[in-house]
């Protein structure tokens, strides 16, 4: 029997959210306008959804389906690029992001359902959605560490780089380090969840399924499905990302230029 | 014979800048701060945007890849950076008999590739930056105020060393400096470079 939350249960919740947001404000550490932002975003985006998710899964049009994941990957893209300290030129560095999730996440996300899950028909909601939501959501945040790293330390880095290409390095060569420091950091999260995995951490979708009264095994079994899709995923999308974006560091000329990748 | 020539070469606000330099010559180059002679040098390594024409013999600077270029027509900033830890990782031939001899040449001795490069001063960090330089065996030293922070036995010290290199490697060499006495001591030619031109000086 599932215990139900009143409002004074999430009021609770809130005021810590609350409190947080005060103490950052007074150590000005200048993320509580953005925390209130993002607490009221999921507030609001996770009601409107568990109100059409019971339509959503009794869908069985593939259009409508593939327009839902068009618009889940173009938030999700959106998204990484919000995160970044230094802001992309805009269409490209949408393009970029957009792109490296759809390899990353949309990709894989068929894969799985072709060749593993093996549904009736293929594109059922009740698997498709979730699969890649739960891949976008991990993914992006690798890919938008990935990207801040590298072009942060490009940026402070800047006279190092050019002294390496000064000694007749090529632009691949003079970023080798930054590009691997940024692979690690992209690859943190997913690293440290599968490691705690069991350990430290159930993973929400397994306990949700052992909860909702699926034998454990099977719920591992996906579980262990999602780990490997994820860490795939998000390697994948940080070294398309990477490529990209360390192409575009340079001019024809192998010269460390910013403006064609960041905005004035 | 190597010649290493430029054909009105423009950047910033900077036009029309023209010069030619035989082999084993050495061309000096003074002028206020500011008047655009480090970024001359980088246009020359073309490490910034410029127009016009830049040769090292028959070579169209535009037409080689640019990492081969900068090994052959190579840039001394006036500030060096280092990655590694140790000064020795920053070297790849360390173990031939010349690079002793170069050692010494600068006034040092093998034990200072175990030295840590934090605690480097800055006139070391130019020497040892123009021997990590030299290891592509460059055609064309671009040397900016390379010797700015030395003192004066160690100026003559570096001077002698260049000059040496260039007779050696049949390499020739532009140096940027403020030092009247040393460009007319070392230097075949001499120019001043103000309001974005480049002026002979007798």
């Amino acid at each position: 029997m599932l215990i139900t939350l009143d409002a004074l249960d999430l009021s609770m919740a809130a005021l810590l959210v609350l409190l947080l947001g005060g103490l950052s404000a007074y150590m000005k550490l200048g993320v509580s306008q953005q925390l209130y932002i993002a607490a009221a975003r999921t507030t609001v985006q996770l009601l409107l959804i568990g109100l059409v998710l019971k339509t959503l899964f009794a869908s069985t049009s593939i259009i409508f389906i593939l327009f839902i994941s068009f618009i889940m990957i173009s938030v999700a893209g959106w998204e990484i690029l919000s995160r970044q300290q230094r802001k992309l030129k805009g269409w490209w560095g949408f393009g970029v992001s957009t792109g490296s999730l759809f390899v990353s996440s949309f990709l894989i996300t068929l894969l799985c359902l072709f060749a593993v899950v093996q549904a009736d028909p293929w594109y059922s909601p009740q698997y498709a959605i979730p699969l890649l939501g739960m891949l976008l959501g991990n993914t992006m945040t690798g890919i938008a560490l990935g990207i801040d790293r590298l072009i942060q330390n490009a940026w402070q880095q800047r006279p190092q780089i050019e002294q390496r290409l000064m000694l007749g390095q090529t632009a691949s060569e003079a970023i080798s380090g930054l590009r691997r420091e940024a692979m690690r950091a992209g690859m943190i999260p997913i690293m440290n969840s599968m490691a705690a995995a069991g350990l430290v951490s159930l993973p929400g979708m397994m306990t949700g399924q052992i909860l909702a009264g699926a034998a454990p095994v099977e719920a591992v079994k996906y579980q262990i499905l999602i780990m490997f899709m994820i860490s795939s995923g998000t390697g994948l999308g940080v070294i398309s990302v990477l490529w990209f974006i360390s192409k575009r560091l340079f001019d024809e000329r192998e010269r460390l230029c910013f403006k064609q990748l960041l905005k004035e | 014979m190597h010649t290493f020539q430029t054909k009105n070469l423009n950047f910033l606000h900077c036009h029309s800048i023209s010069f030619k330099i035989n082999v084993t010559e050495i061309l000096g180059l003074s002028g206020a701060s500011g008047s655009g002679k480090s970024r001359l040098l980088r246009a020359l390594a073309d490490l910034d945007e410029h127009e016009g024409d830049v040769f090292l013999d028959e070579i169209n600077q535009q037409r080689q890849p640019p990492h081969q270029w900068r090994k052959k027509v190579a840039l001394l900033s006036a500030e060096t950076h280092w990655w590694f830890d140790t000064l020795g990782a920053h070297f790849s031939q360390q173990d031939s008999p010349a690079f002793s001899n170069d050692l010494n040449a600068l006034g040092f001795s093998k034990k200072c590739m175990q030295w840590r490069v934090a605690r480097l001063s800055s006139g070391e960090k130019q020497r040892f930056g123009l021997l990590r330089l030299l290891q592509n065996k460059p055609q064309v030293l671009l040397l900016d105020e390379p010797t700015a922070n030395l003192d004066e036995n160690n100026s003559r010290l570096f001077e002698k060393f260049v000059i040496q290199y260039l007779f050696n490697n049949k390499a020739c060499a532009v140096w940027v400096g403020h030092d009247v006495q040393q460009l007319k001591r070392i230097c075949t030619q001499r120019y001043l470079l103000e309001n974005g031109e480049l002026k002979h000086v007798d």
